[in-house]
């Protein structure tokens, strides 16, 4: 039992208690900001502090086992490529916290469990980062996913939300049994449960193992909304409150990621023959559906919800890439994806607080009341899309050279073409707000939005014409892993 | 001065107008426009500058800037000019402080209008002096999004709505690039190891000469960066955006959009698909002659059909770039420095048409040459606008049209005999449509409707005399523009005699 190894862990759950306590000592007309203030300071801190854990190059004399890096044997890993999704976990927290103020403030009833929820959903997602056994992983998903439940049905005076956290306890738990299934039936035939023996067992080649590991990809395919376990997100991501929908979109998927990621590639290495097919189908699939079902949409919150889908799909060509430049790739593009998002995100929080709703007519007029907030969704949302000078370009790039060095060219045809089509979409939104006539006030904005908003914008550019910094973490995150 | 980022700053002088503008109050609409013109002046002086102290005896990349950027994907922040970018960096300096000034009445949010402007111009010049593809492919699509956005909020709905032409001209530049992009990843795996691979231009040209790239490889990778560079240059059949979209654009987006942007394309051609895929362009060569010649003649002839001087404007730049593509199908110097040359003077030219037919249409919301008659009358500076244009359009000696076109003709007739006389054909119908649009709106019997508005004056008149002087100089002193590219193309002789036997598309039609 090393307890140094988990202290974010033990961390991000003291910060959640303490949210408890003081929502219970605040009166109940006082503002709850104070929490999120005292919260966000202290991630941040512990966010620059996370730099100094991570670990150089891999160093042989060490061996592969380095003790000091494992909490109770094997069963959970805090390696560099675990610190690095924690550290993009807690930056889609911090700048949700952000922009979230306000909206936590006049739209939700239960604002200090908001905080706590937060907290609790952030802490499944580190444990879903770090989880090597197939155990570990199911806890981290679920106090991820219920804590989401409750986060998504938080605007308690919503039909919308509440129906879209109807619809996500039942999806999400029809998921959950069926990689639940899955497991059980790997653990049958292999006996065990934990990725490093699950790898060299060569019973995983019989069909028991086969269902078992198909079962448990189809549950990671519904966390990841990719095509066909879609249909829950559309849905979801409008009914949820929008500080939500953002970590649903960046944290979320992102935890995901992570989990799957290694799931492939330390417990099922040995039968890429198997999945690699199946995901570079998938990924192409989503590419191209999520992308033209998004063109359709007339709601900003609905169209980003199938977009997510596209990059999904766009994340996975790194993973089928299946080296250590492909997951450089996906871990580089989650990240930007978090900036991409919280800009897109925070702007919709203030149009939908504003007019009651995200739909092209409510954003119609934006660069006349708000011209940061139109320039600010502009810019995150061609990001998204992988237009330069934003960070979407140069991940795109690392995505599509990643998965063209192993011999897929057709994916990076797909993934080029698509996300070029994906600019009609996203530029009807632009068009809206440039063109449609405003109501002619401008509108305030709170010193809190402004900052999440600039600087994720900042970050968003700042990445697209400098990569180098991200790069070099990334690399180092990638490289230690796959040793 | 060895030392002085010269090109850097050029680069950089829009984009920190670009930055300025964001503190400037949009009520002082004058210092706006001046923070752009002192911007773009200062760049024009020192492209002049370089262009005059550019060593035309050493030859090669001169003004050289090299910064490591991204050093995981061999990313070099590496700037530098030479005999072919450094007239493409001087059309774009000339057409950037034309466009500035004929936006000079915007009056409809004018510093939005002007921030965009100079992303836009910052970003065509990025194209020119980059010597890495990186840096090339990241300032060739950020032009895409401010063009739209000045589209659908400053253009004007003729035929087409303005959200429609922009939506077609955004989108179909897009999808070109997207083939771009795949050939461009190709291209950058196949050419180097994993751990030596780099996007400077000059060692991907290098690996070329090498072997690293199968003849069936940069066949295929040329074939992909023809489909969006030529998309770009408005090859048939990807042209259709262009007339559309230039009609549907404000005044100095059709400028830098018919005068430069699509020059990247043709640029982009030889930088990127000459030489480095030499194999590829030779074979594609005969295909490239054979859309050359439709885009000639088809263009010329639907331009016959036009009323609205936009898209005869429009649908003349696309015949004009079939005297481009024809110089580089041809593949020999002469040919090539004609294309070059030939880029060189379609930019000024059709800069200064829109130049004009954006003043006329300013002041009397005509620009149909059925409504307009006889502006010369009223208008003699305008007049005098057009008239140089259009004689620069159709060819006439001593004024800057002539020496490229004839230099493609002389160069290409050896090589594609066919083609070549077809192309020449293609001028009469040049002539028919330029005399005949002049004429009717120029000449003849003075129209009362049109005395009430005035001739261009003052900053009015800048455009022209910008964009007037580069025409009729470079005119008169052809041997500035042609000793500048051709210097540029010699280098690519040894390249050129290199591919002289390798095999064709369709055994190398004639």
């Amino acid at each position: 039992m090393n307890f140094a190894v988990i202290n974010t862990e033990i961390f991000i759950l003291a910060l959640g208690l303490f949210a408890v306590v003081m929502d219970l000592i605040l009166p109940r007309n006082e503002s709850h900001k104070s929490i999120g203030a005292v919260l966000i300071f202290s991630l941040t801190a512990w966010l620059l502090y996370m730099f100094t854990m991570y670990t150089g190059p891999f160093d042989p004399t060490l061996g592969f086992m380095s003790p000091d890096r494992y909490f109770t044997k094997t069963l959970y890993i805090v390696d560099n490529y675990a610190l690095f999704f924690k550290q993009l976990f807690i930056v889609a927290v911090i700048f949700t916290m952000l922009f979230a103020s306000d909206y936590v403030q006049s739209v939700l009833r239960y604002k200090g469990e908001f905080y706590a929820i937060l907290m609790l959903a952030l802490l499944g997602m580190c444990v879903l980062a770090s989880a090597n056994d197939f155990l570990t992983l199911f806890i981290g998903l679920e106090l991820m996913t219920i804590s989401f439940y409750i986060l998504v049905g938080a605007r308690m005076s919503s039909k919308d939300s509440s129906e879209a956290a109807v619809k996500y306890l039942i999806v999400g738990s029809v998921s959950t049994a069926v990689m639940l299934y899955g497991i059980s039936l790997v653990y049958g035939s292999v006996g065990s449960i934990q990725f490093f023996e699950v790898c060299r067992n060569p019973h995983l080649f019989y069909p028991t193992g086969i269902v078992g590991i198909t079962l448990i990809m189809v549950g990671f395919f519904f966390k990841l909304s990719i095509i066909p376990f879609h249909m829950w997100a559309p849905d979801v991501y409008q009914g949820a409150p929008t500080p939500v929908t953002a970590l649903l979109a960046m944290g979320s998927k992102a935890a995901g990621i992570a989990a799957f990621m290694r799931a492939l590639y330390v417990a099922f290495p040995m039968l890429g023959m198997y999945w690699l097919p199946i995901l570079s189908f998938l990924a192409a699939i989503c590419m191209v559906f999520g992308n033209i079902m998004a063109i359709k949409q007339r709601d900003v919150k609905r169209m980003l919800a199938y977009s997510s889908i596209a990059q999904a799909g766009y994340m996975m060509v790194g993973i089928i890439a299946a080296d250590v430049a492909g997951m450089k790739a996906v871990m580089f593009y989650a990240m930007l994806y978090v900036f991409a998002n919280v800009g897109a995100f925070a702007v919709l929080s203030v149009v939908e607080a504003k007019k009651g709703s995200t739909s092209h007519d409510a954003m119609s007029g934006l660069s006349q009341s708000a011209p940061v907030l139109a320039a600010v969704m502009t810019i995150s949302l061609l990001s998204m899309a992988g237009i330069p000078p934003t960070a979407g370009f140069a991940g795109k790039l690392y995505l599509f050279t990643a998965v063209v060095d192993q011999g897929y060219l057709w994916l990076a045809f797909v993934g080029f073409v698509m996300s070029m089509i994906s600019v009609y979409y996203y530029l009807l939104v632009a068009k809206a707000m440039y063109l449609g006539k405003g109501d002619g006030d401008k509108w305030v904005i709170s010193g809190a939005m402004r900052a999440a908003v600039v600087l994720s914008v900042v970050a968003t550019i700042l990445f697209g014409v400098w990569p180098e910094k991200l790069a070099e973490l990334t690399n180092l995150a990638a490289s230690t892993f796959l040793q | 001065m060895a030392s002085f980022p010269l090109l850097t700053s050029v680069l950089l002088a829009p984009i920190a107008a670009a930055i300025l503008l964001c503190f400037v109050s949009a009520k002082s609409v004058q210092s706006v426009r001046v923070i752009c013109a002192t911007a773009m002046s200062v760049g024009l002086l020192l492209t002049v500058y370089a262009f005059f102290s550019y060593d035309l005896s050493a030859g090669g990349m001169q003004f050289v800037e090299d910064v490591p950027w991204i050093k995981d994907l061999g990313v070099h922040y590496a700037l530098g000019v030479d005999g072919i970018s450094l007239p493409m960096l001087l059309l774009t300096e000339l057409i950037g402080l034309a466009a500035v000034f004929s936006s000079w009445s915007i009056e409809k949010r004018p510093k939005e209008f002007y921030i965009l402007l100079m992303i836009l111009i910052a970003g065509v010049t990025g194209t020119f002096i980059a010597r890495d593809l990186f840096i090339f492919l990241l300032c060739y699509e950020v032009v895409v999004i401010p063009i739209y956005i000045m589209v659908i909020i400053w253009g004007s709905t003729k035929r087409v709505s303005k959200e429609y032409a922009g939506m077609k001209l955004t989108i179909y530049l897009l999808m070109g690039s997207a083939f771009m992009l795949v050939g461009v990843v190709a291209l950058y795996l196949q050419a180097f190891p994993p751990e030596m691979r780099t996007f400077d231009m000059q060692a991907l040209a290098q690996a070329a000469a090498m072997g690293h790239f199968s003849e069936g490889f940069q066949i295929f990778a040329f074939f992909l960066l023809l489909l969006g560079f030529g998309s770009l240059l408005s090859m048939f059949p990807f042209h259709s955006w262009s007339p559309d979209g230039y009609a549907g654009a404000p005044t100095a987006v059709s400028m830098i959009h018919a005068g430069v942007l699509k020059k990247i394309g043709g640029y982009g051609l030889i930088r990127l698909g000459l030489l480095v895929l030499p194999l590829g362009a030779k074979f594609w060569g005969p295909l490239i002659a054979g859309l050359a010649m439709i885009n000639v003649m088809y263009a010329a002839y639907i331009a016959l059909a036009q009323h609205d001087l936009k898209y005869v404007i429009g649908y003349s730049s696309v015949s004009h770039m079939g005297y481009v593509l024809l110089g580089f199908a041809a593949l020999n110097v002469v040919s090539i420095s004609g294309a070059v040359a030939n880029m060189v003077a379609h930019g000024v030219m059709s800069a200064l048409f829109f130049a004009m037919i954006g003043y006329v249409y300013e002041r009397t919301h005509m620009r149909s040459v059925k409504e307009l008659r006889g502006l010369a009358h009223q208008m003699p500076r305008v007049a005098t606008g057009f008239m140089l244009a259009g004689m620069a359009s159709l060819g006439l000696p001593g004024l800057i049209g002539f020496m490229p076109e004839f230099t493609i003709f002389v160069g290409s007739f050896s090589v594609y005999p066919v083609f070549a006389v077809v192309a020449i054909a293609g001028i009469i119908f040049t002539a028919l449509y330029t005399l005949r649009m002049l004429a009717k709106i120029l000449f003849g019997p003075r129209d009362s409707r049109f005395d009430k508005f005035e001739d261009a004056k003052g900053v009015a008149m800048m455009p022209l005399i910008i964009l007037g002087i580069a025409l009729v100089g470079f005119g008169i002193f052809p041997q500035l523009l042609m000793g500048m590219v051709g210097s540029g193309t010699e280098q690519l002789l040894p390249l050129l005699d290199r591919i002289a036997d390798a095999p064709a598309f369709l055994g190398g039609v004639r």
